[in-house]
Protein backbone atom coordinates (compact mmCIF):
# COMPACT_ATOMS: atom_id res chain seq x y z
CA UNK A 1 0.00 0.00 0.00
CA UNK A 2 1.48 3.54 -0.92
CA UNK A 3 2.10 5.41 2.38
CA UNK A 4 -0.09 8.34 0.66
CA UNK A 5 -2.78 6.24 1.14
CA UNK A 6 -2.33 4.93 4.66
CA UNK A 7 -1.86 8.36 5.93
CA UNK A 8 -4.91 9.95 3.42
CA UNK A 9 -7.11 10.60 6.51
CA UNK A 10 -4.40 12.57 7.58
CA UNK A 11 -4.19 14.64 4.45
CA UNK A 12 -8.18 15.11 4.26
CA UNK A 13 -8.12 16.24 7.53
CA UNK A 14 -5.39 19.00 7.09
CA UNK A 15 -7.33 20.13 4.17
CA UNK A 16 -10.68 20.42 5.50
CA UNK A 17 -8.71 22.04 8.68
CA UNK A 18 -8.11 24.85 6.17
CA UNK A 19 -3.86 23.92 5.90
CA UNK A 20 -2.46 25.78 3.12
CA UNK A 21 0.34 25.64 1.07
CA UNK A 22 -0.04 21.91 1.31
CA UNK A 23 2.89 19.50 0.17
CA UNK A 24 2.86 16.45 -0.25
CA UNK A 25 5.60 13.97 -1.70
CA UNK A 26 6.18 10.71 -1.56
CA UNK A 27 9.87 9.47 -1.79
CA UNK A 28 11.97 5.93 -1.36
CA UNK A 29 8.76 4.92 1.29
CA UNK A 30 8.97 7.67 3.13
CA UNK A 31 6.10 10.51 2.88
CA UNK A 32 6.42 14.04 3.48
CA UNK A 33 3.79 16.40 4.37
CA UNK A 34 4.71 20.33 4.83
CA UNK A 35 1.72 23.14 5.22
CA UNK A 36 0.68 25.92 7.31
CA UNK A 37 -1.73 25.43 9.99
CA UNK A 38 -4.30 28.24 11.07
CA UNK A 39 -3.91 28.17 14.15
CA UNK A 40 -2.03 25.47 17.14
CA UNK A 41 -4.65 23.66 17.63
CA UNK A 42 -5.09 22.90 14.35
CA UNK A 43 -1.35 21.78 14.24
CA UNK A 44 -2.14 18.84 17.38
CA UNK A 45 -4.96 18.16 16.01
CA UNK A 46 -3.00 16.51 12.36
CA UNK A 47 -0.53 15.21 15.11
CA UNK A 48 -3.13 13.53 16.86
CA UNK A 49 -4.34 12.09 14.21
CA UNK A 50 -1.15 10.64 13.11
CA UNK A 51 -0.30 9.25 15.99
CA UNK A 52 -4.01 7.42 15.79
CA UNK A 53 -2.89 6.24 11.93
CA UNK A 54 0.86 5.04 12.66
CA UNK A 55 0.83 4.74 16.85
CA UNK A 56 3.99 6.49 18.71
CA UNK A 57 5.03 7.68 14.97
CA UNK A 58 7.06 4.01 15.04
CA UNK A 59 7.01 3.05 11.22
CA UNK A 60 9.18 6.53 10.03
CA UNK A 61 7.76 6.92 7.12
CA UNK A 62 6.23 10.33 7.40
CA UNK A 63 8.02 13.90 7.75
CA UNK A 64 5.82 16.22 8.70
CA UNK A 65 5.96 19.51 9.25
CA UNK A 66 3.16 22.39 9.96
CA UNK A 67 3.82 25.34 10.42
CA UNK A 68 1.51 27.64 12.43
CA UNK A 69 0.70 30.55 10.36
CA UNK A 70 2.04 33.77 12.41
CA UNK A 71 -0.05 37.01 11.92
CA UNK A 72 1.83 38.86 13.83
CA UNK A 73 5.67 38.04 13.91
CA UNK A 74 6.97 36.57 16.80
CA UNK A 75 8.57 38.88 19.47
CA UNK A 76 8.72 37.72 22.38
CA UNK A 77 8.34 33.66 23.99
CA UNK A 78 8.11 32.32 27.44
CA UNK A 79 10.64 29.70 28.58
CA UNK A 80 9.06 26.26 28.37
CA UNK A 81 11.57 24.02 29.80
CA UNK A 82 10.18 21.21 32.37
CA UNK A 83 12.11 22.44 35.05
CA UNK A 84 15.34 23.78 34.11
CA UNK A 85 17.06 26.75 32.85
CA UNK A 86 17.24 27.44 29.10
CA UNK A 87 21.08 27.59 27.65
CA UNK A 88 21.86 30.62 25.90
CA UNK A 89 24.39 29.80 23.26
CA UNK A 90 26.68 31.67 21.44
CA UNK A 91 25.96 29.89 17.92
CA UNK A 92 22.74 27.66 17.02
CA UNK A 93 23.91 24.03 17.85
CA UNK A 94 24.93 22.43 21.23
CA UNK A 95 28.88 22.84 20.45
CA UNK A 96 28.49 26.39 20.47
CA UNK A 97 29.71 28.13 23.75
CA UNK A 98 26.95 28.86 26.76
CA UNK A 99 26.79 32.66 27.09
CA UNK A 100 24.38 32.92 29.40
CA UNK A 101 20.64 31.44 30.33
CA UNK A 102 17.02 32.05 30.51
CA UNK A 103 15.67 31.23 33.91
CA UNK A 104 12.61 28.76 33.07
CA UNK A 105 8.90 30.37 32.56
CA UNK A 106 10.94 33.39 32.19
CA UNK A 107 9.78 35.80 28.98
CA UNK A 108 12.70 36.66 26.72
CA UNK A 109 12.56 38.94 24.03
CA UNK A 110 13.09 37.00 20.30
CA UNK A 111 15.00 39.23 17.55
CA UNK A 112 14.94 37.19 14.87
CA UNK A 113 13.69 33.19 14.39
CA UNK A 114 16.93 32.21 12.62
CA UNK A 115 15.56 29.18 11.90
CA UNK A 116 13.28 26.32 13.20
CA UNK A 117 15.31 24.78 15.59
CA UNK A 118 17.25 28.02 16.90
CA UNK A 119 15.62 31.25 17.89
CA UNK A 120 18.71 34.75 18.62
CA UNK A 121 16.74 35.95 22.06
CA UNK A 122 17.91 38.60 24.75
CA UNK A 123 16.98 38.32 28.48
CA UNK A 124 15.64 40.84 30.41
CA UNK A 125 19.33 40.64 31.76
CA UNK A 126 20.68 41.72 28.51
CA UNK A 127 22.04 38.52 27.95
CA UNK A 128 21.71 37.81 23.98
CA UNK A 129 22.26 34.58 21.93
CA UNK A 130 20.69 31.07 20.53
CA UNK A 131 18.40 28.99 22.47
CA UNK A 132 16.54 25.96 21.15
CA UNK A 133 12.87 26.84 19.86
CA UNK A 134 11.60 23.41 21.14
CA UNK A 135 11.42 24.88 24.51
CA UNK A 136 10.24 28.40 23.91
CA UNK A 137 6.73 28.86 23.15
CA UNK A 138 5.64 32.24 21.49
CA UNK A 139 3.63 34.96 23.21
CA UNK A 140 0.96 36.76 21.18
CA UNK A 141 0.32 40.11 22.54
CA UNK A 142 -2.97 40.84 24.06
CA UNK A 143 -4.53 43.65 22.83
CA UNK B 1 60.93 106.29 -24.62
CA UNK B 2 58.57 104.73 -26.45
CA UNK B 3 61.61 102.07 -26.80
CA UNK B 4 62.16 101.43 -23.17
CA UNK B 5 58.57 100.97 -22.86
CA UNK B 6 58.60 98.45 -25.21
CA UNK B 7 61.10 96.84 -23.36
CA UNK B 8 59.84 97.18 -20.07
CA UNK B 9 56.71 95.23 -21.50
CA UNK B 10 58.49 92.37 -23.13
CA UNK B 11 60.56 91.62 -20.17
CA UNK B 12 56.86 91.75 -18.61
CA UNK B 13 55.58 89.23 -20.69
CA UNK B 14 58.37 86.90 -20.74
CA UNK B 15 58.30 87.17 -16.54
CA UNK B 16 54.61 86.56 -16.71
CA UNK B 17 55.12 83.84 -19.67
CA UNK B 18 57.77 81.74 -17.08
CA UNK B 19 55.46 82.41 -14.01
CA UNK B 20 52.34 81.21 -15.36
CA UNK B 21 54.88 77.74 -17.18
CA UNK B 22 56.13 77.51 -13.62
CA UNK B 23 52.78 77.57 -11.93
CA UNK B 24 51.11 74.93 -14.18
CA UNK B 25 51.84 71.70 -12.40
CA UNK B 26 52.00 68.95 -13.91
CA UNK B 27 49.64 66.06 -13.75
CA UNK B 28 52.89 63.53 -13.30
CA UNK B 29 53.95 65.41 -10.17
CA UNK B 30 50.63 65.92 -8.65
CA UNK B 31 50.09 61.99 -9.22
CA UNK B 32 53.52 61.51 -7.87
CA UNK B 33 52.59 63.39 -4.57
CA UNK B 34 48.88 61.78 -3.85
CA UNK B 35 50.54 58.26 -4.76
CA UNK B 36 53.26 59.00 -1.54
CA UNK B 37 50.54 60.77 0.78
CA UNK B 38 48.19 57.55 0.02
CA UNK B 39 50.75 54.89 0.15
CA UNK B 40 52.00 56.71 3.92
CA UNK B 41 48.53 56.11 5.19
CA UNK B 42 47.97 52.13 5.85
CA UNK B 43 44.30 52.72 5.27
CA UNK B 44 44.49 54.24 2.00
CA UNK B 45 47.09 51.63 0.28
CA UNK B 46 45.97 49.63 -2.63
CA UNK B 47 44.07 52.87 -4.03
CA UNK B 48 44.87 53.61 -7.70
CA UNK B 49 45.59 57.24 -8.50
CA UNK B 50 45.28 58.87 -11.90
CA UNK B 51 45.17 62.67 -12.75
CA UNK B 52 44.10 64.54 -15.72
CA UNK B 53 44.68 68.41 -15.76
CA UNK B 54 45.04 68.38 -11.90
CA UNK B 55 41.93 66.34 -11.95
CA UNK B 56 42.64 63.51 -9.52
CA UNK B 57 40.82 60.26 -10.24
CA UNK B 58 40.62 57.75 -7.23
CA UNK B 59 39.96 54.10 -8.01
CA UNK B 60 40.71 50.67 -6.23
CA UNK B 61 39.06 49.20 -3.21
CA UNK B 62 38.54 50.82 0.13
CA UNK B 63 37.37 48.65 3.05
CA UNK B 64 34.58 51.28 4.33
CA UNK B 65 33.12 54.56 3.80
CA UNK B 66 35.28 56.15 6.23
CA UNK B 67 38.48 54.71 4.74
CA UNK B 68 36.86 56.00 1.11
CA UNK B 69 36.20 59.53 2.70
CA UNK B 70 39.36 59.70 3.80
CA UNK B 71 41.61 58.66 0.76
CA UNK B 72 39.23 61.46 -0.89
CA UNK B 73 40.00 64.27 1.85
CA UNK B 74 44.05 63.85 1.88
CA UNK B 75 44.06 63.35 -1.71
CA UNK B 76 42.01 67.02 -1.85
CA UNK B 77 44.46 68.59 0.58
CA UNK B 78 47.28 68.12 -1.75
CA UNK B 79 49.16 71.07 -3.86
CA UNK B 80 47.49 71.86 -7.35
CA UNK B 81 44.84 69.13 -7.02
CA UNK B 82 41.93 71.05 -8.44
CA UNK B 83 39.29 68.54 -7.96
CA UNK B 84 38.48 64.72 -6.54
CA UNK B 85 36.78 62.40 -8.61
CA UNK B 86 36.32 59.33 -5.95
CA UNK B 87 35.89 55.73 -7.70
CA UNK B 88 36.72 53.83 -4.83
CA UNK B 89 34.72 51.08 -4.38
CA UNK B 90 33.72 49.84 -0.64
CA UNK B 91 34.66 46.24 -0.27
CA UNK B 92 31.52 44.31 0.27
CA UNK B 93 30.78 43.82 4.14
CA UNK B 94 31.90 40.50 5.88
CA UNK B 95 29.62 38.04 5.85
CA UNK B 96 27.62 37.69 9.23
CA UNK B 97 28.43 35.58 11.78
CA UNK B 98 27.86 32.10 10.27
CA UNK B 99 25.24 31.63 13.14
CA UNK B 100 22.91 33.98 10.78
CA UNK B 101 20.64 32.83 7.80
CA UNK B 102 21.19 29.04 9.43
CA UNK B 103 19.01 26.84 7.37
CA UNK B 104 18.06 23.71 9.34
CA UNK B 105 20.23 20.77 7.69
CA UNK B 106 19.64 17.46 9.00
CA UNK B 107 23.23 16.06 10.72
CA UNK B 108 24.67 14.19 13.26
CA UNK B 109 24.88 18.30 15.44
CA UNK B 110 21.88 18.66 14.84
CA UNK B 111 20.68 15.23 16.25
CA UNK B 112 22.73 16.20 18.62
CA UNK B 113 20.96 19.20 19.76
CA UNK B 114 17.77 17.79 19.78
CA UNK B 115 18.86 15.05 21.87
CA UNK B 116 20.46 16.76 24.62
CA UNK B 117 18.13 16.44 26.97
CA UNK B 118 16.95 12.99 26.01
CA UNK B 119 19.73 10.45 28.02
CA UNK B 120 17.86 7.25 27.26
CA UNK B 121 18.31 7.82 23.49
CA UNK B 122 20.64 7.57 21.36
CA UNK B 123 20.78 8.76 17.70
CA UNK B 124 22.71 8.86 14.35
CA UNK B 125 22.26 9.30 10.49
CA UNK B 126 22.31 6.46 8.15
CA UNK B 127 21.65 7.58 4.34
CA UNK B 128 19.51 10.67 5.32
CA UNK B 129 17.71 8.46 7.75
CA UNK B 130 17.31 9.24 11.15
CA UNK B 131 17.91 6.10 13.39
CA UNK B 132 16.71 6.03 16.74
CA UNK B 133 17.56 3.44 19.52
CA UNK B 134 17.00 3.84 23.64
CA UNK B 135 13.75 5.06 25.55
CA UNK B 136 11.71 7.77 25.69
CA UNK B 137 8.59 8.62 27.40
CA UNK B 138 5.43 8.85 25.08
CA UNK B 139 4.70 13.22 25.98
CA UNK B 140 8.43 13.65 25.12
CA UNK B 141 8.78 11.83 21.80
CA UNK B 142 5.79 13.36 20.55
CA UNK B 143 7.51 16.69 21.05
CA UNK B 144 10.95 15.29 19.81
CA UNK B 145 9.20 13.96 16.73
CA UNK B 146 7.84 16.99 15.75
CA UNK B 147 11.79 18.70 16.49
CA UNK B 148 13.25 15.72 14.47
CA UNK B 149 10.92 16.18 11.23
CA UNK B 150 11.92 20.13 10.99
CA UNK B 151 15.59 18.28 9.92
CA UNK B 152 13.62 17.08 7.23
CA UNK B 153 15.24 13.77 6.85
CA UNK B 154 15.06 11.40 4.17
CA UNK B 155 12.89 8.88 6.84
CA UNK B 156 13.53 7.26 10.06
CA UNK B 157 14.66 3.65 11.31
CA UNK B 158 13.11 3.48 15.13
CA UNK B 159 13.00 -0.31 15.29
CA UNK B 160 15.41 0.15 18.15
CA UNK B 161 13.36 2.38 19.92
CA UNK B 162 10.94 1.82 22.58
CA UNK B 163 8.09 4.12 23.53
CA UNK B 164 7.16 3.95 27.57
Amino acid sequence: MPVQDKYQELLTAATQAGVTDLKVNEENGVLHIEGVAPSGTVKDMLWATYDKIDPNYLSGDLVMNIYVDAAVPVTSALVTTETSNLNIRKGPGTDQAIVGKAAHHEIVTVISQTNELWWLIKTKDGEEGYAYAQYLTPQTEVN
Amino acid sequence: MKKHFTFLLMIAAITIGFTACKSKPKDADIKAAVEKALSADPMSAGTTVAVDKGVVTLSGECKDEMCKKHCEEMTAAIKDVKSVVNNCTVAAPPPPPSQEANPVVANEQAIMDALKDQPGLKGMMKDGKIVLSGEIAKAKWQMLKQTLDKLKPAGYDLTGLKIK
